[in-house]
């Protein structure tokens, strides 16, 4: 029924404002399981390609397919609203700097979407986020409002959240850029039980050591184009392209 | 001929009946302005042009005209037109609106300043526009704008003794009714002024515990 064999496809994303072009005809394949990479200098587009995956930035051009489904679909703006909230449902995302809800507990914050759109009865609820809490580690804290608990927390507070609606997919856009050095490493095991797991994830990141050892496939952007994509070993060891080697080289001494 | 207070106690029931009108009037409106102040601002901003712009008149109306014609008009002009309202329904509607627009400012602000990776998330975990406005943007404006609103609803207390005019009894049409009975206006006048100073009190107090209650989640 579907004139598409990959689990997220991203065909011929081309994305605008006025005369800037920020990505220039991007086409991404991603396999149910798997786990990519993008990485680039800020202003290489890679925020933008992944917003575009769940329509928090609107392509101007291409589409955005996920598990049969074409996400950015054209329809007359009432049911496009449907469609999307929809889709979104099957799409986790975290953030940079985590967005969790301040008014909230970490407990309400997790069940707050699954309970006003899946009709989740409270002990449903409460079992929901404690699970959901207790695989991030934070079930200690389960009562805890953001304002009492460290970047690192809320971070994984914020994954919880996303998963509790059992997404098919999770985006991650530099979810540990905006945490002190020493709270990353929590976040990033986080991540890599995900992988474990083995959800399907596109993750925009800066940190080369994490993405070469949890990703199956590495995108290399700049500019708005992807300028080389391949398995880690690959883009990391041995880049062809001199681009990545200067990139590469800048973001690895100033990790070292 | 000073002043002589003796007199006082002998009417003290309306004054106190007063007092219970006024405070109905008050909570009443202030819980209008309130509900409605969020309605105006969600409007303001989000509405479509054809609802929005009537309501920019309606705003214009309730901020540029003085409240005492806005209560003539509700009690008075709206007879006209068959709409026959009580006076105290009329005055706390008045009011209510009155201060609903000016609340609406304070709110209107508020939920633009509220961080726009709030609506993301929201919209992100599946929410529409709607549900992220009501369960995640508009709680947290309102919280952060408690206490000025609070300095409105004590506008909306001392402004509720307009409401004498279109035959109200609250506490200062009681103190005129007392003044009629004993020609004792400075003593009326003043327990009057002392029981607006009270029930001040008593709000002023109400939104120190709501804000204390809202800081917990700071």
């Amino acid at each position: 029924m579907t004139d598409q064999s990959h689990f997220v496809e991203i065909r011929h994303a081309q994305k605008s404002y006025g005369t800037l072009e920020v990505l220039k005809d991007i086409s991404l394949n991603v396999e149910r399981g798997q786990i990519v990479a993008i990485i680039g200098p800020s202003g290489s587009g890679k925020s933008t390609l992944l917003r575009a995956v769940n329509d928090l930035d609107s392509l101007t051009g291409g589409e955005v397919w996920l598990d049969g489904v074409q996400v950015n679909k054209d329809l007359p703006h009432r049911q496009y609203e449907k469609h999307i909230n929809a889709m979104r449902q099957d799409i986790g995302m975290v953030f940079q700097h985590f967005n969790l809800f301040p008014h909230l507990t970490a407990r309400e914050n997790v069940v707050m979407a699954p309970k006003m759109l899946k009709g989740l009865s409270k002990e449903d609820a409460n079992k929901l986020a404690e699970e959901q809490l207790e695989k991030v580690g934070m079930l200690d804290r389960i009562d805890y409002y953001p304002s009492r608990l460290s970047g690192g927390q809320k971070q994984r507070v914020a994954i919880a959240r996303a998963l509790a609606m059992k997404p098919k997919l999770m985006l991650f856009d530099e979810a540990t850029s905006a945490l002190d050095p020493e709270l990353v490493d929590e976040v990033n095991m986080v991540m890599k039980k995900l992988a474990e797991e083995h959800m399907t994830m596109i993750i925009v990141t800066h940190e080369m050591d994490f993405a070469a050892s949890v990703c199956d496939r590495v995108l290399f952007m700049d500019q708005g184009v992807v300028v080389e994509e391949g398995p880690p070993e690959i883009v990391f060891k041995n880049p062809t392209k001199d681009r990545t080697r200067e990139f590469l080289r800048k973001h690895l001494a100033g990790a070292a | 001929m000073g002043l002589d207070f003796t007199v006082v106690p002998a009417h003290l029931d309306i004054i106190l009946l007063g007092c219970l009108w006024t405070i109905a009037i008050a909570v009443a409106a202030a819980v209008l302005s309130f509900f409605g102040g969020i309605v105006f601002a969600v409007i303001a901003l989000y509405g479509p042009w054809f609802i929005r712009l009537p309501f920019r008149l309606i705003e214009w109306v309730f901020m540029g005209t003085p409240l005492l014609l806005q209560l003539f008009l509700i009690y008075f002009g709206l007879v006209q037109i068959g709409i026959d309202l009580p006076a105290f329904v009329a005055g706390i509607i008045g009011l209510g609106l009155h201060f609903a627009v000016y609340n609406s400012e304070l709110i209107q602000t508020a939920i633009l300043s509220v961080d726009k990776g709030q609506m993301e998330a929201a919209r992100t975990v599946g929410l529409s526009r709607g549900q992220a406005l009501r369960k995640v943007v508009i709680p947290q404006a309102v919280r952060d704008v408690i206490p000025p609103i609070g300095n409105n609803m004590i506008a909306l207390l001392k402004d509720s003794a307009l409401v004498s005019v279109i035959g109200v009894s609250e506490l200062t049409l009681s103190a005129q009714r007392a003044i009629g009975a004993t020609y004792r206006p400075f003593e009326f006048y003043l327990v009057a002024a002392a029981f607006y100073y009270v029930i001040n009190l008593g709000m002023e107090w109400a939104q120190r515990r709501i804000e204390r209650r809202i800081s917990i989640s700071r």
